[in-house]
Order: C-alpha cells, then structure tokens, then sequence
C-alpha cells in the first residue's frame, strides 16, 4: 500500500527514517483532499442537472441553512485541519530535536556549491558520505545569500543563512547515492547548486574516514572559511591552498570544476587552454605562475581580463605554494557506493 | 418577484461611452466608469505580457539543459513574471475594473467619494507600472519577485529602479482601497442598510481593508532594500550586520495577504454570479459576508507558514500553522455557501457559470493543498518546489483568474451593451479550463518528485512532465486568443443587450446598458430589498 501510493504520487524513494513517517501522513491528506474536491464538484455537477433552469419564468424557494448544518460546515473541515496540524507539527517538532547521540557534519554553502566538513579532519565538495543508520546532525551556515539544503529522498529541506548557524538531521536507512538540491534561489547557477549523500553501510564509513585521517587518499579539498585556523602549514599544497584563500584567488577561481568569473583550477595542470589570441597553450607551472605576474599576457578564450597582477605581492615560495595546490587538484572519476541504481545521475565532474 | 431577462430597453442614445468623445474628454475623465474602461485597456497588456513571460519560461522548460536563453535571462524572465502577474494584474484587477465600474453603480450613487484621486491612481498605476517594466528592460532584476536578501542587496544586477517602480504602483492601491472604503460608509442609498449590500460589495470591502493596512509595509520594506543598497545600511545583509529573515517577516506581512487581495474579490464575483445563475437567495449571505471580513483579519496572523524551513523559531512556526487552518475554514464555509445556493435553485449553464464551476474546482483543490503545505511537517518537502507553484497558480490563476473571467463575461454586456458569442464563450471555457489542468497538475507532481522552483536547468527525471506542463500552456494560450477575438468583435457587432440580459437581481442591471453618465436616468434609487432574493413570497423556510 505504501509502495502504491508512492509510485501514484511520484514521491521519491523512502531513504530515511523520517521520510517513511511524513509520508503516510501525506497519504492521508492527499486522499482526503481529493474525496473533499471530488464531493464537492460531484455535488455541484448533480445539481446543475436536477436543477437546471426549466423555464424563464421559474421560481426558487427561499432557504437558509439551518443553525446545525452551518455548524457542521465548521466543525467537520475544522477538525480534519487541526488533526493534520496536530500530527504534522508533532513531526516537525522531531525533526527540529536532533537526538543527542547524533554525529555532526558541518555544512558550508556558497554559490554555487556545497562543502561538508566533519569535525575531526576531512572535508569534501559536493558530496556528503554517512554512514547509514546513524544519525546525522548538519549544522549549516552559508557564506553569502541564502540557500536552502534539500534531499528528496530523506524529506528533508533547511535553509541555510549568511551570519548564523541552522541545523537539521536525518538517519539514511539503506546505502546509496541520494541528491542534494538547493532550494533556495540564490542567483545565475542555483539550479545547478547540487551535491550527493553517499550513504555508506557503517563499516565502508569507517574504513573511509580512517583512510582520510591517515592522508592516504587527497579527494578534493574545499576552500576553507575564512574563520578556519588550520595551523601547521605541513606540507606545500595545505599552505598554498591558504595563500590562495588569503590573496582572493578563489574569489573567483573555482576549484570544483564550477564555471565561475574565471577558470576553475580543478584539473587546470596540463589542461591545453584555447587562448584569446587564437593560439592554444599548455598550462605547466610557468604558465601558472606567469598568470599570476602578468595576468593579462595570456588570457584563456572566454574570461574576461579582469584579474589583477600580483607582481610584487607574492613572493617566490608562496607562488610555488600555489601552483603545488592546482597541481593536487585532480578530479577522481566518482566512487560507486555498493547500492542500489542512483535514482539520478551521479555528479560527473569534467 | 423574478425579473425576466429583459432586452426591450435596446440601446440607449446617451451612454458614458459616448457623453463625450475626445482623447482629452477620456485622459481627464473623473467618470468611475471611465476610469474602469482604463484599468481593463491597463490591466489586460498586463495579462498580455505576464502571459507571454510565462509561455516563454515554459518553452525554456522543455529539456533540462539550456532551450531558447541563458540562465540569466530565465532568472530574469521569471522576475518580471511574477512581478507583471502579481502587481500589474492579480492586485489591482477585479478591484480596480470591475470595483470602480460597479460599486457606485451597487451602492445607488453617481460616483465614488473621490473622482479626482480614482483618476489620479490610474496614472500612479501607469507611471509605476511603466516605471517598473522599463527599468526591467534597461537592467532587468533577477531576484524574483520576492526579493529575498541578501542576494537582492548584494547582486551586481541594478535592483533598486524595480524596487521604486513597484513602491510607486502601491500608492495606486492605497488610494482606490480608501476611496472604496469612504464610498461604502458614506455614500449608500436610501434603504440600502449593511445586510442588503451586494456581497460582491462586501468583498471589495474586506479586500480595500487589507489593501489600505498591509501596502505600506510593502513600500516600507521595498525602500529598505533600495536604502541597503545604495547607502550600505546594514539591514538585512549579515555581512553589514542586518538580518535576512527580518526581510522576511516584512515581505510575508504584505505579501500573504496580498493573496487574499487577489481573491477575495474573486470571491465576491462568485456571490453574485452563482446566486443570478442559480436564480436564488444566497445559502447564509451573513456567513460569506462576514467570512470576507474573517479572511481579512485572519490573513494578516499567518504570514510565517512561508517560513516553515527559513530560520524562525520551532513555536512560531507552529502558531503560524495553527492559524492557518483557521483561514481555511472561512474559505470552507464560503464554498459550503455556494454549493448550497444550487441545491433547489433554477440553473442556467452559460459562459460565466461555467467559469463558476471552474472557479469551485480550482479554489477546492487549491485550497485544500493550501491547508496540506500549512501542514508543517508536509511544508518542509514541498516548500520552494513546484508543489508550492502548483497551489498557488491554483489560487491565483485558477480561482482568481476564473473569477476575473466569470465577470469579465457577466458584466461585458452592461459595461458595453452588447451580448458576445455564447458558443465561443464556452468552447474557450473548456480550453482554458482544460489547458490550465494540464499546465498545473503535472506541476504537483513535479512538486512530490522534488523538483524546486526557479530552476533553469534540472535533472532528467523531471523532463516528461514539464513537456506537459508546457503543453498544457499553450491550450490555454488558445483559449485566451479565443476570448480576445470575440470580444473585440462583440463590442461592434454584438447583440444589443438590453437593460439585463440575464434576468438578474443585482442592483447594477436596473441601470441601461451601457449606463448613462451619471448611472441612473433620473434621480437615484432607493432599496426596499437585498440584491440576491429570489424568493417568490418573502418566507423564511429551513431546509430540513
């Protein structure tokens, strides 16, 4: 029955423990909108038949409703509402209260993109992994205009602000590979503001953050908030990647494939670039760095000049930094969870 | 006594029509009526280009990825939408038209209670109106017609001319909404005490209520986001210090019972029609009157159920939830009344009435799924989907549209004295009735998949239904092409109306069609009955 009505409705999958629960409340209201509409316009068709007008001259009595009737016309309406109320706002309440075991990720969004962070340690873009049956905490915040974090198949949406921090949780009950959609309109590229759940059977989940610990596998990293002090500056990449931060490069420059004022980094290290003046260049290190000084000699086709030089404002290290940083920016084709079919196609990065 | 359609009266040799000819005798005219005539020349390029935006955005939907424009355009294409449909033609329509034609004509006076400034607000609305559009053009928004901040107090894109052109337009409202008001109080005719008012009166009523409270706030909201973006006051962008959802709160003060601006009108042109089609008393005229003024009050206390997954409180959103179902039930009540007013009565299926049983349909349906996405927990899936789309074209376009069609059909033939092709009339009914269903049902459902709104490009799985969709639009582009043609064409060849072609008891039809200039031939009415009693002997009887 559940499968049925689902399907009928075209609902997404059922992913998470709260989407079961605020489903078959849906069911229920769907159902007794559609008996109501129904009633009502199959009480008005009878009507326009039986009484039709048979001739100009017809009369019709005089009639009120009496005091019952009218008292109906509240009561029943009335009360099918506040018990929708009632049951949906208890479910709202719920889903305000994270349990108190509840493990957290933290949600960054800026446009047009998504960055998840776990307290101790890794961070990704585009793509949350969890571990199913537990559940999940997201404390969002967002770096610019408000945006909204939606998963369909979990139910669930909050929007996400500039300035302060909201929360939402959801406990995914069967691995697998679910979208994020941002729901809030939040300018150029907001339909294409998505990202992923991967959810992971527990055991996956551990073994891949232990993995991210230990920095056998770099996946992309994302840009850190300004507010993020990450200390040592152990190795070159790390401390180009805070340079790149500090000087604004990422202001403009995505590193997530996105399109954005000017070419994304990501996979920008030996990618042959179609020049403005018609000529195609490689770009190795010392077209990298050479942008930096002298960023109008070689401008890629389609950007506009718009980047200042920074002759004089980097020095010779922190140039190297850099580049080591774009050179680690290599996108991986996409892990396939072991699950189910996505309901939607994976994010493919270019 | 029943009035019988009563045509003899032909066409009357001096009407405000022709009482005097030149441009200049039209531009300057404190005529209600003529100002009315104005508003629906006005209010129809409105619908015209709000249409044509719509079509478009549908056509863009087609396939996921890019179609016929660049995501700017689209983002763009969807502001002046809402923006057109929402301020140049939901609002002002059926007040505006068909308030000024009519109210004074309902009430038994020659005017309302201030010409010179019912002219002065159709020029406030052209000029806020043109204001608006050309700053469109020149650099268009592309926030939506909700400008939401920070993003409308931070986007390169010039914002503020739009914002001053629509804070402009309000003024427009402001000012028809007190002169209704002051008209109602004062300028009754003898007899005509509140419980014998035409309810479409009553309506009007409760509409320039919400009209006159809640429009300043639009204004007052609108120049704060003009004041942050040009002065850099910290507002409502945190990154100046402001804060976003306080934006919100203000627009939603506005703008949810703006809602009701667009419908209860609707509602009232419902009360009058069902009651002259059905040829009988009103099933409880005190219930549909003072629920008008339940939906006006009720309306203001539930803005947050906007704002379910925005940031308020978990309590405020369930207080706003709680009120909610409370402005459904008055809504509920309404549609018992006029369900009830058929039972026993002496129906006439014409172009209107079908657009009465549309109307039922749409305000049912969209009505409950109103109740449905007030439902919290519910909110929280559908919230900023094409669910939310979904319902609110049902209200808007379907009862509000529904009902500016009825009485664009109903009252045509007294505004202009002359009949329209009853056989188009409806064969456009069914296309526009049919077409709307097949644009917006789809839309539910895209809704429950999960597809948010103001999307230019979407995931695959959406596409099959928003070729619907947009299938179902272009029906209803036809239907409109459809009413346009024979309504040009009834204003010279149409048959001669009569004095009341459709027998009813409304006040406005003892007046010729089209009404002389100061409406009434000789000295003004006085009322000795109500406008929808039908009822032979004057007897109260229960149903049982």
């Amino acid at each position: 029955m559940n499968e049925f009505l689902r399907r009928v409705l075209f609902l997404p999958e059922q992913a998470s423990t709260f989407s079961r629960q605020v489903d078959s409340l849906h069911y229920f209201v769907i159902i007794t909108t559609m008996i109501a509409s129904t009633a009502v316009g199959m009480a008005a068709l009878f009507f326009f038949v039986r009484f039709r007008r048979r001739s100009e001259t017809q009369t019709t009595p005089y009639l009120l409703p009496p005091l019952w009737l009218e008292s109906l016309f509240v009561v029943v309406p009335l009360t099918f509402f506040l018990a929708w109320f009632g049951r949906g706002y208890r479910d709202f309440v719920l889903l305000q209260t994270p349990p108190k075991d509840a493990m957290d990720v933290y949600v960054m969004a800026k446009q047009w993109m998504w960055k998840f962070s776990y307290p101790d340690g890794p961070n990704s873009i585009g793509v949350l992994r969890v571990p199913a049956n537990r559940p999940i905490r997201l404390l969002m915040t967002s770096r610019d205009v408000i945006h909204s974090f939606f998963v369909p198949s979990f139910r669930i949406k909050q929007d996400v602000l500039p300035g302060r921090y909201t929360q939402t949780w959801f406990e995914a009950v069967q691995p697998g590979n679910y979208q994020v959609l941002c729901a809030e309109y939040c300018g150029t590229n907001h339909s294409m503001m998505r990202g992923e759940v991967i959810v992971l059977r527990p055991d996956e989940f551990d073994t891949w953050l232990a993995d991210q610990r230990r920095g056998l596998v770099r996946s992309q990293d994302g840009t850190p908030t300004p507010d993020e002090d990450e200390l040592p500056q152990a190795n070159l990449i790390r401390q180009g990647e805070q340079l790149a931060v500090r000087y604004g490069c990422l202001k403009c420059h995505s590193i997530d494939g996105s399109p954005h004022i000017a070419p994304t980094w990501l996979d920008l290290y030996q990618r042959r670039e179609p020049l403005e003046s018609g000529e195609t260049i490689v770009a190795d290190e010392g077209y990298i760095t050479e942008s930096m000084m002298d960023p109008r000699a070689k401008v890629v086709r389609g950007f506009n000049p718009v980047m200042p030089t920074f002759k004089g404002r980097i020095s010779a290290p922190e140039a190297a930094a850099i580049v080591e940083f774009i050179k680690s920016l290599r996108s991986q084709p996409l892990e396939q969870a072991r699950s189910r079919r996505p309901v939607y196609e994976p994010i493919r990065r270019p | 006594m029943n009035p019988s359609v009563d045509r003899d009266a032909g066409f009357p040799a001096h009407h405000y029509l022709n009482a005097g000819t030149t441009v200049r005798s039209w531009l300057l005219t404190t005529d209600h009526k003529r100002i009315g005539v104005m508003y629906l020349g006005l209010i129809l390029i409105a619908l015209f280009l709000g249409g044509m935006f719509a079509l478009i955005l549908r056509f863009e939907h087609l396939t996921p990825g890019p179609t016929i424009m660049d995501p700017v355009t689209y983002n763009r294409m969807f502001t002046l939408h809402g923006v057109t449909m929402v301020w140049f033609f939901l609002i002002p329509a059926i007040p505006s038209v068909f308030g000024n034609f009519f109210l004074p004509i309902m009430l038994g006076a020659k005017d309302v209670a201030f010409p010179r400034w019912n002219l002065a607000s159709v020029y406030i609305y052209a000029v806020g109106a043109a204001f608006t559009i050309g700053a469109m053009i020149y650099g268009a928004a592309d926030t939506g017609w909700t400008f939401y901040a920070p993003y409308s107090t931070s986007t390169a894109i010039t914002v503020t001319p739009v914002l001053l052109g629509i804070f402009i337009l309000g003024f427009s409202t402001i000012v028809t909404g007190i002169n209704f008001i002051v008209t109602i109080h004062t300028m009754r005719g003898p007899g005509l005490t509140w419980m014998r008012l035409p309810l479409f009166v009553w309506a009007i009523y409760g509409t320039s209520i919400i009209q006159v409270l809640a429009t300043p706030v639009l204004g007052l909201v609108l120049l704060l986001v003009a004041v942050e973006r040009i002065f850099n006051f910290g507002l409502f962008d945190p990154a100046r210090g402001g804060d976003p959802i306080l934006f919100q709160h203000l627009f939603w003060f506005y703008s949810h019972p703006a809602v009701y601006i667009m419908v209860l009108p609707a509602m009232g042109v419902i009360s009058e029609t069902v009651s002259c089609f059905a040829r009988k008393n009103i099933f409880g005229y005190r219930a549909v009157a003072y629920s008008s003024l339940g939906i006006a009050f009720v309306g203001f206390f539930t803005w947050g159920h906007h704002m379910f997954v925005a940031g308020q409180s978990t309590f405020d959103a369930g207080a706003f939830g709680v009120l909610s179902m409370f402005v459904g039930i008055f809504t509920a009540i309404k549609v018992f009344t006029w369900v009830g007013t058929l039972y026993k009565g002496a129906i006439r299926f014409t172009t209107p009435f079908a657009y009465i049983s549309g109307f039922l349909f749409f305000l049912v349906f969209g009505g409950m799924t109103g109740i449905a996405v007030a439902t919290v927990s519910l909110d929280v899936h559908w919230h900023d989907t094409y669910f939310v789309v979904a319902h609110f074209h049902f209200i808007m376009v379907g009862a509000a549209m529904m009902a500016f069609l009825a009485a664009l059909h109903y009252w045509f033939p007294k505004m202009f004295g002359r009949t329209y092709s009853e056989g188009w009339g409806l064969v456009s009914a069914s296309l526009i009735i049919l077409g709307f269903n097949a644009t917006f049902i789809p839309q539910f459902l895209l809704g429950n998949m999960g597809m948010p709104r103001r999307y230019y490009n979407y995931p695959e799985r959406f596409q099959s239904l928003h070729v619907a969709s947009t299938a179902g639009s272009t029906l209803l582009f036809f239907g409109f092409v459809i009413i346009f043609i024979y309504l040009v064409l009834a204003l010279k060849y149409g048959r001669v109306a009569g004095r009341n072609p459709w027998g009813s008891l409304g006040f406005e039809w003892n007046t010729p069609s089209p009404p002389p200039p100061h409406n009434f031939e000789k000295e003004l009415p006085t009322f000795t009955r109500g406008p929808h009693e039908y009822q032979v002997v004057p007897e109260v009887s229960n149903v049982a």
